[in-house]
């Protein structure tokens, strides 16, 4: 069964998630993985569902436009199951805001093998901030470490890498 | 009165230097530490960095918070070193030299800090919990160049700031 992705994106106000969900519901949509959260006065959902067509979806969507909503469609293919390939590690960097932070950061962790799963930046005043959560290849980490700090120093910010902490009841 | 210095300064991402506790300088450091604490609502403790010195010298006052448990009221340390830690858990963090985000932070919830006392030089063993004992791994942390967006839980584990006390 194909699902789609669905992205939505606005000026924040309230009921934008009752509005979406609402509207897909209606169509018979099932939502199952989202992430949802306010940017800069922004409000940006994304998120996979299934149990209906692109076309049903956009049709559905379609009226929130006039709210200020963009709505996208795409089908795409289920997830494949995978054991994670790598060793879970938190990326910090922060520093004064300047062009390219996380280009040239995430460019090193791409480099050395490793996989975003997740990566959040904040700009607050003259501080930029950037926290990643990297998957990195088993024994790999204090190379990666290394080549953090070469970029850090190149663009005058802190960075650390330091093992995630897992903990399983 | 010195001023809180906020992120990004070079000053707050340096480590420290190690002090002599019985300098006249440090001594006066101290207290102007402390006067800047009280006078700042809300705050529980302050390092030497976050008024410009880069020196490992803090101070702590924790005395009436809710997360607290053993509490040894106002005190100042040069030189604090981390001896124990276990009982990691996670918790809310926030700093004045990073006003506007808070992060949630794993710290051992009972450490043993070896540090020295400033005029007298007296060495001193503190043994704590809770929430001083959160205070003091972030003041140490502050003494070694290190905020606590280098120790957030997560890409999920940092907040704007909504409330200013």
């Amino acid at each position: 069964m194909h699902e789609l992705a669905i992205t939505v994106i606005g000026p924040d106000r309230s009921g934008i998630v009752a509005d979406v969900s609402e509207a897909l519901a209606e169509v018979g949509a099932n939502l199952t993985d989202s992430t949802m959260t306010r940017l800069r006065g922004h409000f940006a959902m994304t998120l996979i569902c299934n149990g209906l067509s692109s076309q049903d979806a956009e049709r559905a969507l379609g009226p929130l436009a006039t709210g200020g909503l963009i709505a996208t469609v795409r089908p795409v293919e289920p997830e494949v199951d995978e054991a994670p390939a790598g060793e879970p590690y938190l990326v910090s960097v922060h520093g004064a805001d300047r062009l390219g932070i996380v280009a040239a950061v995430t460019r090193v962790v791409a480099a050395a093998g490793g996989n975003i799963t997740d990566l959040t930046t904040r700009l607050t005043g003259p501080l930029y901030l950037l926290v990643a959560e990297v998957d990195v290849p088993p024994g790999t980490a204090d190379d990666l470490g290394e080549r953090l700090a070469v970029v850090a120093a190149e663009l005058d910010v802190d960075v650390s890498l330091r093992r995630s902490d897992s903990e399983i009841l | 009165m010195r001023k809180v210095v906020t992120a990004p300064a070079a000053v707050l991402s340096t480590p420290g230097a190690e002090v002599d506790a019985c300098d006249p300088g440090i001594v006066e450091l101290a207290g102007e530490l402390v006067a800047i604490m009280r006078a700042s609502p809300g705050c529980v403790g302050l390092a030497a960095p976050q008024i410009g010195v880069s020196a490992q010298v803090f101070c702590v006052d924790v005395t009436g918070h809710p997360k607290a448990a053993t509490t040894h009221g106002e005190f100042v340390l040069c030189n604090a070193k981390i001896i124990e830690a276990s009982r990691w858990r996670p918790g809310r963090e926030g700093c004045m030299s990073v006003p506007d985000l808070t992060g949630d932070v794993r710290r051992a919830a009972r450490i043993v800090v070896e540090a020295v006392r400033p005029g007298t030089g007296e060495p001193v063993t503190i043994t704590t919990d809770a929430f001083e004992a959160r205070a003091l791994q972030h003041e140490i942390d502050h003494c070694a160049g290190k905020l606590f967006l280098d120790r957030v839980a997560g890409a999920h584990a940092v907040y704007q700031r909504k409330v200013y006390l």
